[in-house]
């Protein structure tokens, strides 16, 4: 392999990574906050592109992003009200199973409104041929702005957990749910904000990587997939090393591709992963000790 | 076996005559096709309802198993094999008396694999797989549970839409005929297929062996191994405190429900004379899943009613093109509103029977 080929793929494996970390990272606010995996995450991602690339056709870019996202914030907020909300302490494979349903529903909602046909956003700076050449490796623009995005979002979230007020409440929410009750945190409040927040962090993720990969109704289930081992192989709950993981496997399944053939790519990542959750039950970065103090 | 289960069984096997006799007096005999298939569905969820709700592990790539099933069986009795004939594999298998010769459309010599050796292999090897998977995937709990069984089904399902021995995307279509007894007597020969002169016999093969899975099952949970698995399920520390091998028990019962699994997709393959990737989708693990939990965890019998009376009405296209949001509406409702399954809800209906229940217990 020739070092320009070898820089290429890891561009496209980071690309790909930085695009799976963004996803994981929605299942982890979700999770830190109520302790339950959201399987609808994927969906979110592709309400996003979708609203985007049909309110793209009415009015500029940027505004249709904008709104796309807090669009689906308001989606996200309403799933959690309607379905999660009001359940008297349920059990968490009772909520995997009604997020599992809600994802269902969300893609035949986008099946019914959108078609089987697949869309995308305009590329946000110049078109499918532009392309920026750092040394003798070219790279398109949209791949920056899904880099940067993925950047932008886990910094400002890390500044939002640690020195916002709403942040804090919602940490101490995840921490000790009883006690942030007796602290007068509306801990129900917080569990909505989670989801909106991951179902914006989901919107903006569809729209960035929706240029490059484009997006269609069930787009979102293998997003989801690959989410979610990302985040599990990281370590539940842990932003910042779901980054490094959502790369690790992005750089794995861009030079698998040099070994055998694309169509084996889902399945050898999915094989390294499970190899590597079998070693480390609790993720790369995840603790042990921690992992056992929770009951999921 | 308690006499309620033994009545239970008996009234299932009446049912499945008198449905039977109603289709033919009726004239609506087409319905026996999907409720065939009903059944063999209805035996992988069974198997995956003994998993989820006694053993207490979330299984979402049980699809896997029953596509390494059906695809084995498929491609061993179809594929041919006469060019490796000399091979020691081959040699071993004609020893063994499991190879038949035949022709093909152009008249060609076909080598393939008897139904039976294809079946035995088949489900061999989906056991063998889930004896492999089960040692350290059972040791995850939760999420990490869920996790690492979805990714086993999508492994599967990406190597058979990607390996040109399973057909790619195509799956693998003229499977043969599944002779399960030679012509003894005057009886004719019973024949797994889709043929409509088989219709009948494949109805009450496919019922049969949902009845014998059923009953291998419920004397199951009410043996020593099952009362093993309750006390698992509800505190595995305490379990393992009063000398229960945890460990095994559920290895023993996650091979047993990927062996129901693996036999539904063998029937099932032969049955429509053929089988394709959507089979092992990520979709039909959700829906197993979906079905187990409608009928109720714990309720073996809630689990076999709504998982084949729902897919009867998902084959015959009652949903039409709404059938995977069905689905989803059932599954949330059902979540919702009665977690026990929908059969719980029943003591909405019969309230006084309930609580004079209540009141004779102590």
């Amino acid at each position: 392999m020739t070092p320009d080929l070898f820089f290429q793929y890891l561009f496209a494996g980071v690309t790909y990574g930085a695009i799976y970390a963004i996803v994981a990272i929605g299942f982890n606010i979700i999770y830190n906050t109520t302790g339950i995996i959201n399987f609808a995450q994927g969906e979110f991602v592709m309400l996003g592109g979708m609203i985007a690339i049909s309110l793209h056709q009415v009015m500029p870019l940027p505004l249709a992003i904008t709104l796309a996202v807090a669009l689906t914030m308001v989606i996200g907020a309403a799933i959690e009200i309607i379905f999660i909300r009001w359940l008297q302490s349920p059990s968490v494979l009772r909520l995997i199973i009604i997020t599992i349903g809600v994802s269902i529903l969300l893609r035949e909602a986008a099946l019914h409104i959108w078609g089987e046909s697949i869309r995308s956003l305009p590329y946000f700076y110049g078109n499918e041929i532009s392309s920026i050449s750092l040394g003798s490796v070219h790279l398109s623009p949209q791949v920056l702005w899904v880099i940067a995005a993925c950047g932008i979002m886990v910094a400002g979230l890390s500044l939002f957990f640690k020195y916002t007020p709403t942040g804090r409440e919602m940490r101490a929410c995840s921490a000790n749910r009883t006690a942030a009750i007796l602290c007068g945190i509306s801990t129900r409040n917080m569990v909505t904000l989670s989801f909106m927040l991951s179902a914006g962090i989901g919107a903006v993720a569809g729209c960035v990587m929706s240029p490059i990969t484009y997006t269609q109704y069930d787009s979102g289930t293998g997003l989801a997939i690959k989410g979610f081992t990302v985040a599990i192989l990281g370590g539940l709950g842990n932003s910042m090393a779901a980054v490094a993981a959502g790369i690790l496997l992005g750089i794995i399944e861009a030079f698998s591709v040099s070994v055998v053939p694309l169509a084996f790519q889902d399945a050898i990542a999915i094989t390294i992963l499970l190899a590597i959750l079998f070693v480390k039950p609790h993720g790369l970065f995840g603790s042990s000790v921690a992992a056992r103090l929770k009951d999921f | 076996m308690n006499s309620i289960n033994r009545y239970k069984i008996l009234g299932l096997a009446g049912l499945v005559i008198a449905v039977q006799l109603l289709t033919q007096f009726t004239g609506t005999a087409f319905y026996l096709t999907q409720l065939t298939m009903s059944a063999y569905y209805g035996l992988v969820i069974i198997g995956l309802g003994v998993l989820m709700g006694y053993a207490g592990q979330l299984s979402i790539g049980h699809a896997g198993f029953f596509a390494i099933g059906g695809y084995l069986s498929a491609a061993l009795t179809t594929h041919n094999l006469l060019s490796y004939k000399d091979s020691l594999c081959i040699r071993l298998l004609e020893r063994a008396d499991m190879l038949v010769l035949s022709e093909d459309i152009y008249g060609d010599a076909l080598l393939t694999v008897v139904p039976w050796g294809a079946c035995l292999m088949a489900v061999g090897t989906a056991a063998l797989i889930a004896l492999l998977l089960a040692v350290p995937v059972l040791k995850l709990k939760g999420h990490y549970l869920a996790m690492a069984t979805l990714g086993f089904g999508t492994i599967i399902y990406r190597i058979l839409l990607a390996t040109p021995y399973f057909g790619e995307a195509d799956g693998i279509s003229d499977v043969p005929p599944f002779q399960l007894l030679p012509a003894l007597g005057g009886l004719p020969p019973v024949v797994v297929s889709g043929s409509f002169d088989n219709r009948v016999v494949n109805y009450y093969v496919a019922w049969g062996i949902l009845i014998v899975g059923m009953l291998l099952l419920l004397n199951l949970i009410n043996s020593r191994v099952g009362r093993a698995l309750r006390s698992l399920h509800s505190s595995e520390e305490a379990a393992e405190a009063v000398g229960i091998n945890t460990s095994r028990c559920k290895v023993q019962v996650f091979v047993l429900s990927a062996v129901y699994a693996a036999l539904a997709g063998v029937f099932l393959a032969h049955y429509n004379a053929g089988i394709g990737p959507s089979e092992a989708g990520v979709m039909k693990s959700v829906r197993y899943v979906a079905l187990v939990a409608v009928g109720g965890m714990t309720n073996l019998w809630g689990t076999l009613l709504m998982g084949v009376s729902l897919t009867f009405l998902s084959l015959r296209g009652v949903f039409g093109s709404l059938d995977d949001a069905v689905f989803g509406v059932i599954l949330i409702g059902v979540m919702l509103f009665a977690p026990e399954g929908i059969l719980s809800l029943r003591r909405f209906l019969v309230p006084a029977k309930d609580a004079a229940l209540k009141r004779d217990e102590p």
